[in-house]
């Protein structure tokens, strides 16, 4: 830890490409460097690596030894796989790539090595045509909620059934109906409104109705209570809780608000230096005695 | 993560269509990289030392030494994503053609689009092609008085109106009002996350957003090109006959006279015509093109919309005037032919 190990770290994130290279960056680059020696000299065992228990439900979506990488690393030989019905929550500080792992899901992203595999198919040498159907297989709620401002919030939601359903109108408002009233929004007051209209936590509910309107079997949340009061926050724990329960749907939540995945999550990944550093329960996460864990939450 | 990170695809070497790993599936695949790229090395985390992490998973994997990049290295850098960034233009320009002829048809935004390009554009036409053609009356007439040949005043405005002027002005306004508009919107699109959640509802975002802009603009471009011609040509009719003196009769034989004196193509279509028309055709795909190009190659949120924006005014309209000029040299050894 001492300031003199900041000499050994040469072989720190300097590598990035000159376009990337600023003033502003070159001092907590110096801070990495300091914190990476003080990692080399300090490599002990790993806290936690995923595994396959047998007798459980049938894995929705695996990720083996995933490695992705631009000019730096950004996940190295992750894994982890979520069950039928489990929701992960991959946690993290503010960088690390969790939300890389939602694109790798989505196939937005290949990763460098590993596999990507979804309901035992592996994803990662599917074309762009083949990988927009495995996405309909998916719902995704984005950070900013990414509703169509062009469009209103029947619209939206609706967009998924008219694109790939050959669902009649009336059955479309009625989907449309029982998706904005499964997230608590009246329909018949928001149905017109454009998104500019709506709230943050209204848009954020509208984001999950449009996830959800496909009836997929797996939800990928970005961030979902980022930006909201505690209040609203609460609300959409308690929702994605019971959309996990209702429709058993596979969920993969990526945040860092400790509460409200404390409150959902049924695995935890922490996410640290681009590896998977803990995977498990999370009574077992708030239990451990290790340092950086207990760092992590503490902070 | 930088505001002022480069706010261009050209940061990814190597990612160009014939390079790329199996990632690249597409200009807005690459262009999403390019996002996540600027993400890890901006990102000031763990700025106090204080806050040391003491466990990790193994020791750091092995990292390549690189030396700071030389002048030449950079040069090299620059040059590569810049001849990488033409590439990925012009592999969008053929993914959005080609999807014009690919199920599925997107009819209603195409028709939206249209009436953004082109019925909303017809203000700003008719008044830069009237004025145009009355400057050209003016100007000429001082000009052919010297000569005692005012009477041609009909045969400039017209040549140069359908030949040049016309179809370059539309196209020069149309880059200033739609091109922006284009860029401006999928630009905020692109950093609102938008496009990711076409991507993740399983549309293509060019077939949904691309083709219909460039197929409206393609459409739309030609018809305000004819508006533009007339109204300048009705606008040199009314300094003629106002300023000048010459009746709209004569007038209007000269303007004949003019288009008829290029000979005819197919025997009914004055050869002015083929390039008059040929030319906002080039320049609707130029604008429609810079325009989703430069927008979904967005970076950096709000400031970057305003980059791209400007990029596209900018970049389009010195496109339509270059490819104008080697155009009409193309067009005049053909038809000469």
């Amino acid at each position: 830890m001492s300031e003199s190990d900041e000499g050994r770290g040469s072989t720190g994130l300097d590598d990035a490409p000159p376009a990337q290279r600023r003033e502003g960056d070159r001092k907590s680059q110096a801070v990495r460097r300091a914190i990476r020696s003080e990692l080399e000299t300090d490599a002990s065992e790993q806290a936690g690596r995923p595994e396959e228990r047998p007798g459980q439900p049938k894995p929705v979506i695996a990720l083996s030894d995933v490695s992705l990488s631009f000019d730096v690393p950004i996940l190295e030989d992750v894994s982890f796989t979520a069950h039928e019905g489990e929701t992960i929550a991959v946690v993290g500080e503010s960088g690390t790539g969790k939300s890389t792992i939602l694109k790798l899901i989505l196939r937005l992203l290949v990763p460098d090595h590993g596999m990507v595999c979804i309901d035992d198919e592996d994803i990662t040498d599917l074309s762009f045509e083949e990988a927009l159907k495995v996405r309909q297989k998916m719902g995704m709620v984005f950070q900013g909620a990414a509703l169509f401002d062009s469009m209103t919030v029947f619209e939206n939601v609706a967009y998924p059934l008219r694109e790939h359903t050959h669902m009649s109108e009336d059955e479309i408002e009625q989907r449309v109906r029982e998706k904005l009233e499964f997230v608590d929004l009246d329909a018949d007051r928001v149905m017109e409104q454009m998104p500019a209209e709506l709230s943050g936590g209204m848009r954020k509910r509208v984001g999950i109705a449009r996830g959800m309107a496909n009836n997929p079997e797996i939800m990928l949340y970005d961030e979902p209570t980022s930006g909201l009061d505690p209040l609203t926050t609460g609300t959409i724990t308690r929702l994605i809780r019971k959309l996990q329960k209702e429709l058993g749907v596979t969920s993969i939540v990526v945040s860092h608000d400790m509460r409200s995945v404390s409150r959902m999550a049924s695995k935890i990944a922490l996410l640290h230096e681009r590896h998977i550093v803990f995977f498990g329960e999370p009574e077992e996460m708030f239990a451990s005695e290790d340092p950086y864990i207990r760092e992590f939450l503490g902070g | 993560m930088g505001v002022r990170s480069t706010p261009t695809v050209n940061v990814v070497p190597g990612f160009g269509t014939g390079l790329a790993p199996p990632v690249a599936t597409g200009v807005l695949d690459r262009v999403y990289i390019t996002n996540l790229k600027s993400t890890p090395t901006n990102s000031p985390r763990l700025t106090q030392p204080q806050r040391l992490p003491t466990r990790n998973r193994d020791v750091p994997p092995l990292r390549i030494e690189r030396s700071k990049p030389g002048i030449l290295t950079r040069l090299n850098d620059s040059a590569k994503s810049r001849v990488l960034s033409i590439q990925d233009y012009f592999v969008l320009a053929g993914k959005a053609l080609r999807f014009i002829f690919a199920r599925p048809f997107y009819a209603q935004d195409t028709v939206q689009q249209m009436d953004e390009i082109g019925v909303k554009s017809l203000g700003i036409v008719l008044l830069t092609g009237l004025f145009t053609g009355m400057v050209l009356a003016l100007q000429s007439s001082v000009q052919l008085k010297t000569f005692g040949a005012t009477i041609y005043i009909g045969r400039l405005v017209s040549a140069s109106m359908i030949r040049e002027l016309g179809p370059v002005l539309a196209g020069l306004m149309v880059a200033g009002r739609v091109g922006s508009g284009i860029a401006a919107q999928l630009g905020s699109m692109r950093v609102t996350e938008q496009i990711d959640a076409l991507n993740t509802l399983g549309t293509d975002p060019i077939k949904k957003l691309v083709t219909p802009r460039v197929l409206a603009a393609l459409i739309m471009l030609p018809i305000l090109t004819v508006i533009n011609d007339l109204v300048g040509i009705i606008g040199g009719n009314v300094i003629a006959k106002f300023i000048v003196d010459i009746p709209s009769s004569l007038y209007w034989r000269t303007v004949w006279e003019q288009i008829a004196a290029d000979g005819f193509i197919l025997r009914y279509v004055p050869s002015d015509f083929i390039q008059g028309l040929s030319k906002p055709f080039v320049f609707g795909g130029i604008i429609s093109i810079t325009a989703c190009y430069f927008g979904l190659a967005t970076t950096g949120g709000t400031e970057g919309v305003g980059l791209s924006t400007t990029r596209t005014v900018v970049t389009s309209s010195i496109l339509i005037l270059v490819v104008d000029y080697f155009l009409t040299q193309l067009l005049l050894s053909l038809l000469s032919a």
